[in-house]
């Protein structure tokens, strides 16, 4: 019966607070992504990884980083190894879950640059317009030119491989559509007789691209993000791969796919498990992504 | 008292050969607590002018005068902004879609440096006949008159002298019209507010205003009070053709 | 003989907080003549415009006893035969003709597509139809008109353009959705004029949505009043005026008046039995 009210306290059309009303459109919001089956499925896979990677000390059933020469490549259902054992003998299935730890942490890491970045070039830019929009947008246009993958590979081996460096060069990369995205909506949205309204009570320009431009921006950038992160996770295990990004014996599954190419043919598992950890992850923020864009949507009045 | 003045104002978008004159010449001046009407059809002109004054339309010429005071370019100071208050057309495109009513009114209160911002917002939610229930919604859970009588409460917000209404019952259906007009009428009683109200159809301009210019292609082609208009002799050609078609029924 | 027949037309939606019936058991017949719908927003008048054509959007649900045009149920029809239902035998016009037209295909274009669509013919004779059907819609020089695009028209040529297309395959039936509410008052007149002219000519039905009183009971016949989702009155539209249901009376009473003046307009107050009282059939 408790939890009825709550129901009903969250769907409310009438909220009596600030708090109140927050809240029920949160809840309003969740309940357009519950009812898309596909993004669940995905944020499940996504909790399930944050889960792996949060408790991988107690999960994983080896150490990583132990090697055992004597049984090394053995194969997935190996007694001790269900996931069997790579090239030194490791143990795949405890590198994959300290390997979520690695890929959590460059999602994470390149969605608190990227996206920002772009934002404030992006709405910056596409508020000021005049010089201001010319200047930044053609220097996002410079970024944009390059090829992704080049361009990294030339941060990386100006600054030294390493998992950071290769955050940086995937972000330096990544940047510019959400640049160009933000700018866009907000050439829409300046126009908008709420913008004209609010300049009409003498708010000035900082003010209105915080508080009024960013919370519709915000929304369009997250489904953006989390339809990039499959990008983005590969970039990252792409750098992985060429010994650019994370270092041996770091469990990077880029890294790892690196590592085990060399016995793809006779030793297939040692490439493909961390392969198909990438796809997973991948199609997991792919589907959420997907759910995103309709509970985001601002058109949606809720109905 | 003069409320507010305009001579020989010109106001043109674009520049040199696509440069599009939306106002010619307007003269028009508004005494203290009287309410002034801009008819026309679209394209006339007559939102323009109210643009111009707020400075949304940035490219004029001319004089404008703000209880006696000249105002120039596109610029204006926050003593404006607390003098003049502007009501949108289209009461779902005029509030941002993320704030709530309390968002809204509070945000203004505070941007007019205005202490005490609880009770006002309560006192203006109960001045346009919203009750409290309303304060803390979303714009899509309002109607288009709940929506219309938040950006009242929000022009009001800076307790203004002069109120520019731009079409501000067109967007809505004929018994919610009723209603703000009502709202309107008893606002300016209420505070001595001068209004300039643009719309297209002449009885709500006849209902609301003592006075009222008509407009077409940028230039005011008469000036009369409504008593004219009501009795149906206005002088110039375009004027009695507009009335033909609002009165064919 | 009537055109159309609808019995017990229900349009629901189904939300979060339950099913919401937009169009509530409307019952009504249309003969050769111009029949209004009325009401305010939010009344259903639109949704039975479009429910007419099965053009409901999902998760919309359209159900009725049946909707009969010459003896056929357009709700047995498959979509494919839908489809040509929609404009050979009921034409559409909307609100706003900005959005109704392709922006990037000339008027001509347009027209002439819409021409062969329905007919078979050469090029040059949908060229001579197109232009024959501009000047139907007294556009002065069709032969320019034909090669613009929409955005070089006004908005009261945009919908004389609409009418015209709409008018091409010769449909039996016109519903006509706030054809003239985006329009000035002079050019409103002069589109309603040139569909009057057209629909008596060709002796078509015509469905007229609007929310303008005033304009239902000078151009149609017969008026529906719409009032949450049921028909609550009809009445001979040229005594729209001495309308007998309260809502009728009250929205007439809230429009302010030319011919005389008033401190305040008479504001319309609901009466929730209005909502529940059983939809009049017209």
């Amino acid at each position: 019966m408790s939890d009825m009210t709550l129901r009903q306290w969250l769907l409310t059309d009438e909220p009596t607070s600030r708090r109140h009303a927050r809240l029920a459109s949160l809840y309003k919001g969740w309940l357009t992504l519950r009812s898309n089956s596909m993004a669940m499925v995905g944020l499940a896979i996504l909790v399930i990884l944050v889960l792996t990677a949060v408790f991988a000390p107690i999960i994983a059933p080896q150490d990583p980083f132990v090697q055992d020469l004597s049984s090394r490549l053995l194969p997935i259902g190996a007694e001790g190894h269900l996931l069997g054992t790579d090239s030194l003998g490791r143990d795949i299935l405890s590198r994959l879950i300290y390997g979520a730890r690695i890929t959590l942490y460059i999602v994470a890491l390149v969605a608190l640059i990227a996206p920002v970045a772009g934002l404030l070039v992006g709405t910056v830019a596409g508020y000021a317009g005049g010089w201001a929009d010319v200047i930044l947008m053609r220097i996002t246009d410079i970024f944009l030119a390059f090829p992704r993958l080049v361009l990294a590979l030339a941060f990386v081996a100006a600054l030294g491989a390493g998992i950071e460096n290769a955050v940086l060069a995937i972000s330096l990369t990544a940047w510019p559509p959400y640049a160009r995205m933000a700018r866009a909506e907000t050439l829409t949205i300046r126009s908008t007789d709420y913008i004209n309204a609010i300049r009409l009570q003498g708010a000035g320009p900082l003010r209105i691209i915080t508080r009024h431009i960013w919370p519709l921006c915000i929304s369009s950038l997250i489904v953006r993000v989390t339809l990039d992160m499959a990008g983005i996770i590969l970039a990252a295990a792409g750098l992985g791969f060429l010994g650019l990004g994370a270092q041996p014996p770091s469990p990077e599954w880029g890294a790892m796919i690196s590592e085990g190419r060399r016995f793809i043919l006779d030793h297939w598992w040692v490439a493909t498990v961390p392969g198909l950890a990438i796809f997973t992850v991948s199609l997991a923020f792919n589907l959420l992504g997907d759910g995103l864009r309709d509970a985001l949507d601002p058109k949606d009045g809720g109905q | 008292m003069t409320a507010l003045e305009i001579n020989d104002l010109n106001v043109w978008f674009g520049h040199a050969h696509d440069r599009v004159d939306a106002v010619k010449g307007a003269c028009l001046s508004v005494n203290q607590g009287e309410s002034f009407g801009l008819v026309g059809e679209s394209g006339s002109g007559k939102s323009t002018i109210l643009r111009a004054i707020t400075g949304l339309a940035p490219q004029w010429s001319g004089t404008i005068r703000v209880e006696g005071e000249a105002l120039s370019g596109a610029k204006r100071d926050r003593r404006f902004f607390r003098t003049v208050q502007m009501v949108f057309q289209d009461p779902y495109a005029s509030l941002h879609p993320r704030h709530t009513v309390d968002q809204v009114l509070s945000e203004t209160l505070h941007l007019h440096g205005l202490d005490n911002i609880d009770q006002r917002v309560k006192g203006l939610l109960n001045d346009v006949g919203l009750g409290q229930r309303f304060r803390f919604r979303y714009p899509h859970q309002l109607s288009g008159g709940q929506r219309q009588r938040v950006a009242i409460a929000r022009a009001l917000a800076g307790e203004p002298d002069i109120l520019l209404l731009d079409e501000p019952t067109s967007a809505l259906d004929v018994s919610v019209q009723a209603e703000v007009l009502n709202l309107l009428t008893d606002l300016r009683r209420q505070r001595g507010l001068t209004y300039l109200m643009v719309s297209h159809d002449l009885p709500v301009i006849a209902h609301m205003c003592d006075q009222l210019a008509v407009m077409r292609n940028g230039e005011i082609v008469e000036v009369m009070s409504s008593e004219t208009l009501r009795v149906g002799t206005p002088e110039h050609p375009y004027s009695q053709e507009l009335l033909q078609a609002s009165v064919a029924v | 003989m009537n055109l159309l027949d609808i019995e017990d037309l229900w349009v629901r939606f189904p939300t979060r907080q339950g099913v919401f019936d937009a169009v509530r058991g409307v019952s009504f017949s249309l003969g050769r003549e111009r029949l209004g719908i009325v009401g305010e927003s939010g009344s259903g008048k639109s949704m039975t415009g479009r429910a007419i054509l099965r053009l409901i959007r999902k998760p919309g649900i359209v159900e009725a006893n049946h909707i009969g045009l010459e003896g056929r149920d357009l709700l047995q029809l498959t979509e494919r035969e839908m489809r040509s239902v929609r404009g050979k035998q009921i034409s559409m016009v909307m609100q706003d003709p900005k959005f109704s037209l392709n922006p990037v295909v000339t008027v001509g274009e347009q027209l002439m597509e819409a021409y062969l669509q329905h007919n078979s013919g050469s090029k040059s004779r949908a060229k001579k139809m197109a232009i024959e059907m501009l000047e139907n819609v007294s556009i002065r020089n069709p032969e320019r008109v034909m090669r613009a695009y929409p955005h070089e028209v006004s908005g009261g040529m945009g919908q004389r353009i609409m009418i015209a297309m709409m008018l091409i395959p010769n449909p039996k039936i016109l519903i006509a959705d706030e054809p003239t509410s985006a329009l000035d008052v002079s050019v409103q007149r002069q589109v309603l004029n040139i569909m009057d002219g057209l629909v008596k000519e060709r002796g078509m039905g015509l469905i007229f949505i609007s929310h303008d009183l005033n304009l239902v009971s000078e151009f149609c016949d017969r008026v529906l009043i719409m009032y949450a989702g049921r028909i609550v009155e009809v009445c001979e539209a040229d005594k729209l005026h001495q309308a007998q249901h309260p809502y009728t009376q009250g929205l007439l009473n809230s429009l302010p008046r030319l011919d005389e003046k008033c401190a305040h307009l008479s504001v319309l107050t609901r009466d929730p039995a209005w909502s529940d009282a059983p939809s009049v059939r017209g």
